[in-house]
């Protein structure tokens, strides 16, 4: 078993409580940035741990944090991302709701390296019951001294607020969650200019998933070169990955970078392989907007390695033999499961979950998903298979922000890598149509 | 200032223009088209995508082109930009792609519409369209609003561009209500619109639509608009500007609108009492006839021609600069 650094302390019993936290080592690292290291220091140690962001794009924490705009006499914000509300994922609200301290505590200690003196934890409106749990926690830290005026004597101020979400999935893209925190409808915003230099009400502003800010206490306490010894190559650290689908085990496992996804899937310490003594046929290895990828590709890739849960490992080959860790939402799917069914339902969900700004993804999402649900009805034609491509092609790179290419993604590599099922929905559609019909080489009913 | 080329044409402009508004110095058929975007709105653009091009290189300082297409009217200029429009393929591509997206669910109404003949997404779609769909389900539609006595909402028309959300906010300060309802393709222009009944500039967010969405009640059907004679007036009132183009058939005013520029942009907001109130000739003071620059059906139309304007002629179709050597075009004044 690899080492836990986020979730050691988990199922400690009252570690949602102050003292717990405490005693079992909490807040050590906001004595430790405040009172022996700069700011600029703590940012160092960050960019020196290659803690790449958990949200989805994993783009390197550090580099993100030294782009902040810093004008003089100009408030600056950290704004924690806790909408998660990608389907597969559910990674955040578990460490929210357990280890509520560890991610105030680092939201203190990145607030104090980027000099935020006012933070956010945006955090999904459907979390009521977890948006509790927060404020409760910081309460605590409020009374321990450890949020408010002059933290621990060090004359650094902060103020640390949980705002619900609006609803919606949309309000997760960073720009979109800015313009939902300041009271307004959750559109994404057109870039540039970039939230590290106009960000919350126009504001240099940093946007960090709650893991990436879980991470940093870990991070400031180890140093940033020990942070970055765990993992392969340039994917550091422990990553959380929440494991559903047709799996023994499903749930939410804290694993080192660079295991091999055949032992995540298989392995008695993890998945423990896939139910009912099932075949595995396919897996969305990074929430649902990640492209799908068919037993073969995702055990090993294009050529022939055995491939690694590694930000580097998963997208090898491109889209074209690769996908994405994007956020670890890790879903699995068994022999029974119909991809264009499948597809369907997550055309569904990208459709209703569109906010209809820019015009590619308002009228695409839409179309996407009405020619998946006739192919899936046995009303499709042979050329409804390539005009999915198109259309997603033609969503894809043309819209503000990236809900159009999560959109588009998994219906063009389901097509990719299953245009025999589709094919087989076209020429069987009776078959096809009825509840439970499923392709494995020829008509099966389970 | 930064200097970029577009289209292989250079031209330097202050810092901070947008690719579109440089585009637009240059002028002619390279300038992207915009359906969303509107120079006197703030906030409006980067919605429609029509405007997208290809940044072949980002600036002098950081040669890389950008992965993606950008939206002209958004992004500003680097010094040293170099930009592809209709000198690239792919831009080319895209743009029938947004084409195809956008009318997916307007309905081709034009022969009844009364925005055909001036409507932008009528000439964006002939300029870069395809001319068959490949969506065969059903449209989103759904029931005509009146906004008030004189604005009709037409929802199934309307693209989403938030013209009329960006002017509502514009002209009533302050009081801001609502602006688009619902998500997806199940967004709609909400109460926003219709609390700004009561406003003396509501009838301008008429002019901004893009399309026939909001139509001016007291001219619907009445006429098409390139059997209109549009007419530079003026007057003195009270609340606005008070210079309009008066649109005539025969001897009648059937409509009032705000003066387009090239770009069909309305420079100065016009109030409903001359909007809707004031169809006589005797109301207005007439300055000539109204210069339509654009692709649409009405600007090729015979109006025009009394004006000697040497730069217009040029751009006129050969039919027309026929029919002008034919009659040589008279001087005004």
């Amino acid at each position: 078993m690899g080492r836990k650094l986020l979730t050691e302390h988990i199922n400690v019993e009252g570690i949602d409580t102050f003292e717990v936290y405490r005693k079992h080592g909490g807040y050590r690292s906001v004595e430790k940035a405040l009172k022996t290291m700069t700011p600029d220091e703590v940012v160092e140690e960050v960019k020196k741990s290659g803690l790449r962001g958990r949200g989805g794009a994993g783009f390197p924490t550090g580099m993100k944090w030294s782009f902040l705009a810093k004008p003089e006499g100009v408030p600056r914000y950290l704004v924690c991302n806790a909408d998660e509300s990608e389907p597969g994922t559910f990674k955040d609200r578990q460490l929210m709701s357990k280890l509520p301290h560890l991610l105030v505590e680092g939201m203190i200690t990145s607030s104090y390296a980027l000099g935020a003196n006012t933070s956010y934890i945006y955090i999904r409106g459907e979390l009521l019951y977890v948006l509790r749990i927060l404020e409760k926690a910081i309460a605590e830290a409020y009374a321990a001294g450890f949020l408010g005026k002059n933290i621990l004597g060090s004359g650094y101020d902060l103020d640390l607020f949980v705002h619900p979400g609006g609803g919606a999935y949309i309000c997760g893209e960073e720009t979109a969650l800015l313009e939902s925190l300041e009271g307004k409808r959750g559109n994404p915003r057109n870039k540039p200019p970039f939230p590290a230099v106009q960000g919350l009400y126009a504001r240099p502003t940093v946007v960090n998933n709650v893991e990436s800010i879980a991470a940093v206490p870990v991070i400031v306490n180890d140093g940033g070169e020990e942070y970055a010894k765990i993992g392969v190559g340039r994917s550091t650290g422990t990553k959380l990955f929440s494991a559903c689908g047709h799996l023994n085990k499903p749930g939410i496992y804290e694993i080192e970078l660079g295991l091999p996804v055949e032992e995540f899937i298989y392995s008695d310490e993890y998945c423990g392989g896939i139910w009912k003594g099932r075949d595995l046929k396919a897996v969305v290895a990074g929430g649902s907007s990640v492209p799908i990828l068919p037993k073969e590709l995702i055990l090993k890739t294009a050529a022939g390695e055995p491939r690694l849960m590694s930000y580097e490992s998963l997208s090898d080959g491109g889209f074209v033999t690769g996908t994405m860790l994007g956020s670890g939402g890790f879903i699995a799917m068994d022999e029974t499961t119909c991809i264009v069914r499948n597809t369907w339902s997550f055309s569904r969900f990208y459709h209703h979950e569109s906010c209809g700004q820019c015009s590619p993804c308002r009228e695409g999402t839409g179309w996407l998903e009405k020619v998946l649900h006739r192919l899936e009805h046995g009303h499709g034609h042979m050329e409804d298979i390539d005009l999915l491509v198109s259309v997603a092609k033609q969503i894809e790179g043309n819209t503000i922000c990236p809900l159009g290419e999560a959109a588009a993604w998994p219906v063009a590599a389901a097509v990719r890598h299953f245009r025999d099922e589709f094919e087989w929905h076209v020429t069987h559609a009776k078959e096809a149509a009825k509840p439970g019909a499923v392709y494995q080489g020829k008509s099966v009913l389970v | 200032m930064a200097k970029i080329t577009f289209d292989g044409i250079e031209v330097e402009v202050p810092d901070g223009t947008t690719i579109l508004n440089a585009a637009r110095q240059i002028g002619g058929s390279i300038v992207p088209p915009a359906m969303c975007y509107y120079t006197p709105l703030k906030g409006s653009g980067g919605k429609c995508r029509a405007c997208l091009v290809r940044v072949a290189a980002g600036s002098t300082k950081d040669p890389r082109p950008m992965p993606k297409l950008v939206a002209s009217c958004v992004t500003p200029v680097q010094d040293g930009m170099v930009v592809e429009n209709t000198t690239s393929e792919q831009v080319l591509d895209v743009r029938k792609g947004i084409v195809e997206m956008l009318l997916i669910n307007h309905p081709l109404d034009c022969p009844v519409c009364d925005q055909a003949g001036e409507c932008d997404l009528q000439n964006f779609a002939f300029e870069h369209g395809v001319s068959t769909t490949r969506y065969q389900e059903e449209r989103r539609t759904f029931e005509k609003i009146d906004i008030g006595p004189l604005i009709q909402l037409h929802m199934t028309r309307c693209i989403l561009c938030y013209r009329c959300v960006y002017t509502a906010d514009q002209i009533a300060k302050g009081d801001r209500v609502h602006g688009v309802l619902g998500r997806g393709d199940a967004a709609e222009i909400g109460t926003y619109i219709e609390n700004i009944i009561d406003n003396d500039f509501s009838g301008n967010v008429i002019d901004v639509c893009p399309v026939g969405a909001l139509t001016d009640k007291t001219f619907r059907f009445k006429q098409r608009v390139w059997f209109t004679k549009p007419v530079n007036a003026h007057r003195d009132c009270p609340k606005c500007a008070g210079n309009v183009t008066l649109w005539y058939k025969g001897q009648d005013v059937l409509r009032v609108t705000g003066r387009k520029d090239q770009y069909g942009e309305v420079k100065e907001w016009i109030c409903n009492e001359c909007r809707f109130d004031k169809k006589e000739t005797a109301d207005w003071t007439i300055e000539g006839p109204a210069h339509i620059d654009r692709s649409s059906v009405i600007s090729a139309n015979h109006y025009e021609l009394p004006v000697l304007n040497q730069s217009v002629i040029a751009d006129l179709p050969e039919s027309t600069q026929r029919d002008l050597e034919k009659n040589p075009p008279l001087k005004l004044g």
